[in-house]
């Protein structure tokens, strides 16, 4: 399996990054901050006013590092792009699969059964760790009843009716897994999310897509154009549907340990004028080193029966997903969490 | 020419047919140790120019192509051997191909050394009968006669692999695994997780998860 490697996030303002060498320099006017071998960086995400050397984004682009920009409220800009990779006929299948409905809804329809049978297993694990609640008991039933109306879905609309009566299910227990009376959370709301906890979903399901995005252009496969998510110009479909195997057991784990443990408080919030919440600056970096952090831990992966690093999940399943398309197995085996 | 066969793959098809069909139908490559130093052995014995000692031509990164088989390819060197003295005849043509490793019992490199015959025949119409191949491991070269049936071992191989080429399917990986202990593409081939396909299994497992009635959280 590759090497996870480490993901750098340019916070510094006016800082410049340039490549020295086989190495990464980040310097801040005359001063040098940092300096990385380039054979460990796999992606650089910077935010805000951030200015990277031509040579480098070439180098990058050569060697399949990410490189993207953001605004500083982590808003995606643009991405650096090379010679796109791998094969056309694999980007041809994925065409063709996304739309014959039958090959489209086989695929969604276990991208689906994956995230349902995920939350469940999340649910689970919670009564089992913090012992009986009646309503996430209620909710884990239900998302069973899901599970099994998914499993003989035949089409794709039919898929996504039921993820979304899953998902009502999973969030309607969503406070009851807070602990301490900090946060209160209310149902999902988005673009833009109004309240902290929201804030941090969106905050943490926009780090997980960006980096199912660079698996699935690292396997060749076409970020845009998905199987469970419809094409709209601009979306990331295949990144969205990819995404959809992680939200309860990396993400949404991800914030509640946030909010359980005590490591954001109401003062790392700031609302807009409009109404919208964010993320203050220094909470930001302070949740991108906790992210990082939880990207090394280790888990057995279920398919592969090979211990990879949590980081490296979007590219196990961009990489599954690749074979699949390929022909190397019958169906798509989506994560599942053990 | 485009749909022409690089000599070299043949020897990855001869290797694995899976090989040859990540390098050539998906374009995936993966530079490992092996590959990375005989690039550079390459390099070296490419970078050199034609030297005449004693009525032999020594021509190094000579390009092939033989338009009936549609091959094309470069030879690391050509000897080419001129007649004796007064005599009529064409020069005699020895191909040599230089190998990073240890000579080998099975077939591959000796394929890739007779295709390159194969073109030089097409291209100068002579007859090649016999080559060598060069072993950095060991320092010595073997010497290979291009007989009948490395001759028919070898269109085998060019038929088989065109034949897959235009398939653009990619197979299963090989039962012999200690090809795959050698081999550049192992990660992304990923020999231990496609050897079977296990994901009916798999998939059917995640539907019978939620057949639990008792919703027991005993474990």
């Amino acid at each position: 399996m590759k090497k996870l490697l480490n993901t750098l996030y340019v916070t510094r303002q006016e800082s410049y990054l340039h490549k020295e060498r086989e190495t990464i320099v980040i310097k801040n006017g005359p001063d040098k901050l940092a300096q990385f071998p380039a054979l460990a960086i796999g992606n650089i995400f910077c935010f805000g006013q951030i200015s990277v050397s031509p040579f480098l984004m070439g180098y990058c682009a050569e060697q399949g590092i990410g490189l993207a920009f953001y605004t500083e409220y982590g808003r995606f800009l643009a991405r650096v792009q090379g010679k796109p990779t791998g094969n056309v006929l694999l980007r041809r299948t994925q065409y063709r699969w996304a739309d014959d409905p039958d090959k489209a809804t086989d695929v969604a329809r276990l991208m689906v059964a994956a995230k349902i049978a995920n939350c469940r297993s999340v649910l689970l694990r919670d009564l089992r760790n913090h012992g009986e609640n009646s309503s996430l008991k209620q909710a884990a039933k239900k998302l069973a009843v899901s599970l099994r109306q998914v499993q003989s879905a035949h089409s794709v609309e039919t898929t996504r009716g039921i993820e979304g009566e899953a998902a009502n299910s999973y969030f309607s227990v969503f406070n009851e897994r807070l602990r301490g009376s900090h946060f209160r959370f209310d149902g999902r709301i988005r673009r833009p999310p109004t309240d902290p906890v929201n804030a941090l979903l969106s905050f943490a399901y926009s780090l997980v897509t960006q980096e199912c995005v660079s698996a699935l252009l690292g396997v060749g496969l076409d970020p845009y154009v998905g199987f469970l998510h419809s094409d709209r110009p601009g979306r990331l479909s295949l990144a969205l549907d990819l995404v959809e195997e992680f939200r309860a057991s990396w993400a949404d784990r991800f914030v509640l340990t946030l909010i359980n443990r005590r490591q954001v408080c109401p003062e790392d919030f700031e609302t807009e004028a409009g109404g919208a919440v964010r993320l203050t600056e220094k909470a930001r970096k302070e949740l991108l080193v906790a992210y990082q952090e939880r990207k090394q831990t280790e888990i057995m992966h279920p398919y592969l029966h090979e211990k990879v690093p949590i980081g490296l999940l979007p590219h196990c399943q961009a990489m599954l997903l690749a074979r699949h398309v390929r022909g190397d197995t019958r169906y798509y085996p989506p994560y599942l969490v053990k | 020419m485009d749909d022409y066969l690089a000599i070299s793959a043949l020897q990855h098809y001869a290797y694995c047919p899976r090989q040859f069909a990540l390098i050539h139908i998906e374009q995936a490559w993966s530079e490992n140790r092996l590959t990375a130093e005989g690039r550079l052995l390459h390099e070296r014995v490419d970078a050199g120019y034609a030297e005449q000692r004693r009525g032999v031509r020594y021509e190094r990164g000579v390009l092939l192509v033989s338009h009936q088989l549609g091959l094309t390819g470069k030879a690391d060197l050509i000897e080419v051997h001129s007649p004796n003295e007064g005599k009529q005849e064409s020069p005699r043509y020895f191909p040599v191909e230089y190998k990073r490793g240890r000579p080998k019992i099975e077939d591959w490199d000796r394929i890739q050394l007779c295709a390159q015959a194969l073109c030089i025949e097409e291209m100068r119409n002579t007859q090649v009968t016999e080559g060598a191949i060069w072993y950095w491991q060991v320092r010595r070269r073997k010497p290979v006669i291009i007989d009948a049936a490395l001759r028919q071992t070898t269109l085998d191989v060019i038929e088989a692999a065109r034949r897959m080429l235009l398939s653009g399917e990619t197979p299963p990986p090989i039962d012999e695994r200690r090809r795959c202990k050698a081999c550049s593409l192992a990660e992304l081939c990923n020999p231990k997780a496609f050897a079977r396909d296990r994901s009916v299994s798999y998939v059917n497992a995640i539907f019978q998860e939620s057949d639990d009635p008792s919703e027991d959280s005993q474990e």
